[in-house]
Parts: structure tokens; C-alpha cells; sequence
């Protein structure tokens, strides 16, 4: 079943149009990486998605209802948590305290309190770096530790989907690889649905899944990661011969 | 000894001016020059409509656990409404826009209250109990020095208890410091934004019967004297940053309360222009203020 399907998106800022007719479908389960270089709309795609940037045409649908223009905290509430570039931890908040923010939303449920509990666990038991510095303010983590933790701080929203823009940004490529090994096991322990922003593609074809590359605000190709793997069509994508 | 008391209660008074502008500039980039007027507004809110020099009190007359709470739910009430009326509709309008609905809305708060009430300063007495001196260390202090100082104390426990310990204080802090990310979290904005102003709005309320029952005087003009130095302090104190804010009004309060003091007798005059030059060498030596907020980059 399709948990998001965008639909002819278009995205303005003023007269410059950062994503146009943008169409594609996530299915419940799947990852999906985004790819292209500087400029191609990526960011701007999940901040609609989120809600922050209301699209200036097409249509975001998430679990089956029309999520286009809603504000973002609802889009939170339905189950879409959200990364965003750079990192944005609440520097003055410590971890714990950070990690909370999201939990706010299932307030209304029964036993969320215990339920919040569990799930910190749950967090700190995937990066215990998190829990040995609970009460320490966010702000001093260092640039990995800050990336653990604002994933932490998506899955503690008990989302369906996380929407992670470019989780490699400032990070030693060995510190990448922990973060992707925590997020593909996360995945396979949850029934994650994961929607990646990645500037480059090699993170794509290492960890496979599907890739949609973007250009110039539009789709280029959309398919296998690995398969897509060197083929001329990506080439000319990233370094701009054949078409243009 | 009068004098240290003297700067603390003053101190008070801008620091608890400086939390309200503070606290609604911290979840909206929004410097709210109505904060002054509603300031005036509670306080008239407990007089009949009148002209006459003399307060014709309706609500006064009320036991003090009941006026202070009527008071400040005065406050706090035209402060949630201004929001939904007002600023709500300037929510993504850029922040001098925002600043200047604040002014407009608070004109309209004045002459609504110069409509009603004339700009004749009314006497009126509240809390008269308060005003007999008691003896500290050997000066005697007027009662309700005391007490201001001993309330903005509290005060200032009690918000931090909230802030630091209860979820919407922690929602307040997270939107304080980011609010698009908090908002993907799913933080409500309304509920965060409505509750800074019902904070702010009842800060105020409580400045306006500090100020009416230290002066025995109401008039429409009497928040805005406070709103201006409560505004400078949470400049200096560093936009958005709340220990700052406080820690400002507080020197502020005690910088003007000194300089009367020390100044020569021929300079006293100009004493505000003393505070004012004061005010300038902090921000020259620390334009980002005392304590830095974070997060006073622009929202996206």
C-alpha cells in the first residue's frame, strides 16, 4: 500500500521554481533514497512534505489522506517525523529533554507517559552515547552524536515515516556508517519507511534499496539503486553533459 | 540599606516587564509594544468608567486572594486576545511588520482606556495595608517593597519550576528555541504561542498593581515608562534570552536607583540619560547581549 504519493508537485520561491511536477509513490516498508546534486529541489521537497513549505501546485498524500498545505505539527501527529538538513538540535535542551519534544503529540493516548519511558529506552538502547550523556546540554555533543540524536529524536515520535535530509552532512565517513548501520537495523526492527535525501549516490547503491535522482527540480530517474549504478544517464546528471 | 531596597524593587519591576517581552518575542520574533498598555488595561479593569479624579473602584473592593488573581487574569486575558485577534494574522509576516501591529494595537488599548476613563491620573488605594514601614537592619522600608521583591522572587522560582519541569514548558523551550523543528514534532503552535501570551499578559497585570499600589495613582500612561525600560532590558539582556532578561532588569533597576544616589545634585535630572549612556557601552562591548539567546536566527 502506497504511505505517500506525491502528485505533479511544484514548489516556488518568489519566481524561481526549486521542484516541478514532481510525481512519485513510497510503499509502507520501503527506503527510498533521494539523490542529485546542489540545487535540485531535494530540500525543498521534504519541506513540503512536511509542511513547512506550502507547494505551490500538486498534491502530498500520506496514509491515504491529503496532507497538502496542513500545517506541520499535524503532519507530525499523523506519523511523519522529519530530519531536517543540518541537524537542528535544541542546543539549549538537554538530551533527554530533546528527545521528549516529540512525545507530546500522543499526550491525549492512555499510559503515554509509560509508553514515552519505554521508547526513551528504546533510543538509548540503539545509542547508548545518548544515554550516557542524558543531562548534558545538546548543544555540546559533537556533530555525530548530535546526528544520533535527532534521529533518536524522530523515532521517539513512533512515526511510520522518517524523512532524513542528508544524514552524512559533517560527518566522518566512519561515523556515517554507524548512522546508516543503526537506521537499516532500526528499519528492519520496526517496519520503518524510510525516505533518504542524499547528495551523492554512493550511499545509495552501498546500502541498495530504491533511488530517485533529481535534477533541475525534476525527476530524472527513478529505479534501482544498484542497477542505476554507473549508468550514463547518472553521469550526465551530476556533471551536466548529454542534455544540457 | 533603603537604597539596596529601593534598587531591587525597581529591578523588579523591569525584570518582570522584561519576562513579558521576552517570552512572546522567544516563540514569535515578536516585540510586543502593546505589553505597556495592557499593563494599564488590568489595573482599569478594576475601576467603573468614569472621569472623575477620584477612582470610582468596582473590583477593588475585592479580598486580596481574590483581587490579585482578577487582576491577573485581566491581564493574561486581553493578552490571549490580542493574540487571536491581532497577531495571529501577522504570524508569517516578517517581524517589523509584526512589530508595528504591536504599536497599533497598543494605541487602540490606550484610547480605548482614554475613551472610558479620561487621561486624568485617578488616585486609588490598594492594599492599603501595605504601605506601613517595617524595619530591616535598622531603615525602615516600606511593607510593599518587601513584598514586591519577595513576589518577583517567587515569581521568577515559580515560572522556572514550570519551564524547566512541567511538558508545556518544555514545548515552550523547544519553540522557543526553533520552532519550525519543534512544529515537526508535532508541538502545537497555537497552544505554545497562546500560552506565552497568557504568561506574558499576566506578568504584566501583576507589574500594573505593583506599580498602582506603590504610587496610589492609576493613569493610561503608566505602563508605558516601564514598558520602555523592560524593553531595553531585554535588549541588553539578550533578545529572547529569559535569565537575561531578568539579570538586566535588575541592573537596570538598580543602575537608576545608583545614579540618583551618586550623581550630583545638578546632573540628577538627567539621570535617564545616564542609564541611557550606560545602556549604549553594554551593547557596544556586547551587542549580542548578556546572555546570548540561542536560536535568534531568523525562522524559517
Amino acid at each position: 500500500m502506497s504511505l505517500l504519493a506525491l502528485s505533479n508537485l511544484t514548489i516556488r520561491y518568489g519566481r524561481l521554481t526549486a521542484v516541478r511536477n514532481v510525481t512519485f509513490t513510497l510503499t509502507e516498508g520501503e527506503i527510498l533514497f533521494i539523490t542529485g546534486p546542489n540545487g535540485a529541489g531535494k530540500s525543498s521537497l521534504l519541506r513540503a512534505i512536511a509542511g513547512v513549505t506550502p507547494p505551490a501546485g500538486g498534491r502530498i498524500d500520506f496514509a491515504g489522506q491529503d496532507i497538502t498545505g496542513r500545517a506541520p505539527e499535524d503532519i507530525a501527529r499523523m506519523g511523519l517525523s522529519m530530519v531536517p538538513e543540518g541537524r537542528e538540535v535544541f542546543g539549549s535542551l538537554t538530551i533527554e529533554e530533546n528527545l521528549l519534544v516529540g512525545t507530546g503529540m500522543h499526550a491525549a493516548t492512555r499510559n503515554w507517559r509509560s509508553r514515552a519511558a519505554t521508547e526513551l529506552e528504546a533510543v538509548y538502547a540503539t545509542f547508548p552515547i545518548l544515554k550516557d550523556r542524558r543531562h548534558s546540554q545538546a548543544g555540546l555533543l559533537s556533530g555525530g552524536q548530535q546526528q544520533m540524536l535527532v534521529i533518536g529524536r524522530a523515532l521517539m515520535t513512533n512515526s511510520r515515516l522518517i524523512a532524513i535530509d542528508e544524514p552524512s552532512l559533517g560527518l566522518a565517513p566512519n561515523i556515517t556508517d554507524q548512522v546508516y548501520e543503526r537506521l537499516i537495523a532500526l528499519r528492519a526492527h520496526r517496519a520503518l519507511t524510510l525516505l533518504i535525501v542524499e547528495q551523492s549516490s554512493t550511499r545509495a547503491q552501498l546500502v541498495g534499496g530504491r533511488m530517485i535522482l533529481m535534477r533541475g527540480g525534476e525527476v530524472l530517474l527513478d529505479g534501482d539503486a544498484r542497477a542505476m549504478g554507473q549508468s550514463e544517464a547518472m553521469q550526465a546528471a551530476y556533471f551536466g553533459y548529454g542534455e544540457h | 540599606m533603603q537604597t539596596l531596597f529601593d534598587a531591587l524593587s525597581l529591578g523588579s519591576l523591569y525584570a518582570l516587564g522584561a519576562l513579558g517581552i521576552a517570552l512572546i518575542f522567544g516563540v514569535m520574533r515578536l516585540v510586543n509594544f502593546a505589553h505597556g498598555d495592557v499593563i494599564s488595561f488590568s489595573i482599569f479593569a478594576l475601576l467603573w468608567p468614569s472621569t472623575d479624579a477620584v477612582a470610582i473602584v468596582f473590583a477593588g473592593e475585592l479580598p486580596w486572594f481574590l483581587l490579585i488573581p482578577f487582576v491577573l487574569a485581566m491581564g493574561a486575558g486581553l493578552s490571549v486576545l490580542s493574540e487571536i485577534i491581532v497577531f495571529r494574522r501577522f504570524r508569517r509576516a516578517n517581524p517589523a511588520t509584526m512589530m508595528i501591529a504591536s504599536f497599533a494595537l497598543g494605541f487602540v488599548i490606550r484610547y480605548f482606556l482614554l475613551m472610558l476613563f479620561s487621561s486624568r491620573p485617578k488616585s486609588i488605594s490598594l492594599l492599603p495595608a501595605l504601605s506601613q514601614p517595617v524595619e530591616i537592619l535598622g531603615a525602615r522600608i516600606p511593607l510593599l517593597q518587601v513584598i514586591t521583591i519577595v513576589a518577583t522572587i517567587a515569581i521568577l522560582f515559580a515560572l522556572t519550576a514550570f519551564l524547566k519541569r512541567t511538558r508545556f514548558g518544555l514545548e515552550m523551550r523547544a519553540a522557543a528555541e526553533n520552532f519550525t523543528m519543534a512544529r515537526m514534532l508535532g508541538v502545537r503552535a497555537n497552544r505554545v504561542i497562546m500560552g506565552a501570551f497568557a504568561l506574558s499578559g499576566a506578568l504584566a497585570a501583576a507589574i500594573g498593581l505593583i506599580l498602582a499600589a506603590q504610587t496610589g495613582t492609576v493613569d493610561i500612561q503608566m505602563g508605558a515608562s516601564v514598558m520602555l525600560m523592560a524593553f531595553i532590558a531585554t535588549v541588553i539582556g539578550g533578545l529572547g534570552s529569559l535569565p537575561g532578561a531578568v539579570l538586566a532588569g535588575f541592573l537596570l533597576g538598580a543602575a537608576s536607583v545608583v545614579m540618583q544616589t551618586v550623581l550630583p545634585i545638578d546632573a540628577r535630572p538627567f539621570r535617564d540619560a545616564f542609564v541611557y549612556g550606560a545602556v549604549i557601552l553594554v551593547l557596544i562591548f556586547r551587542p549580542q547581549g548578556l546572555i546570548a539567546a540561542r536560536g535568534t536566527k531568523e525562522r524559517v
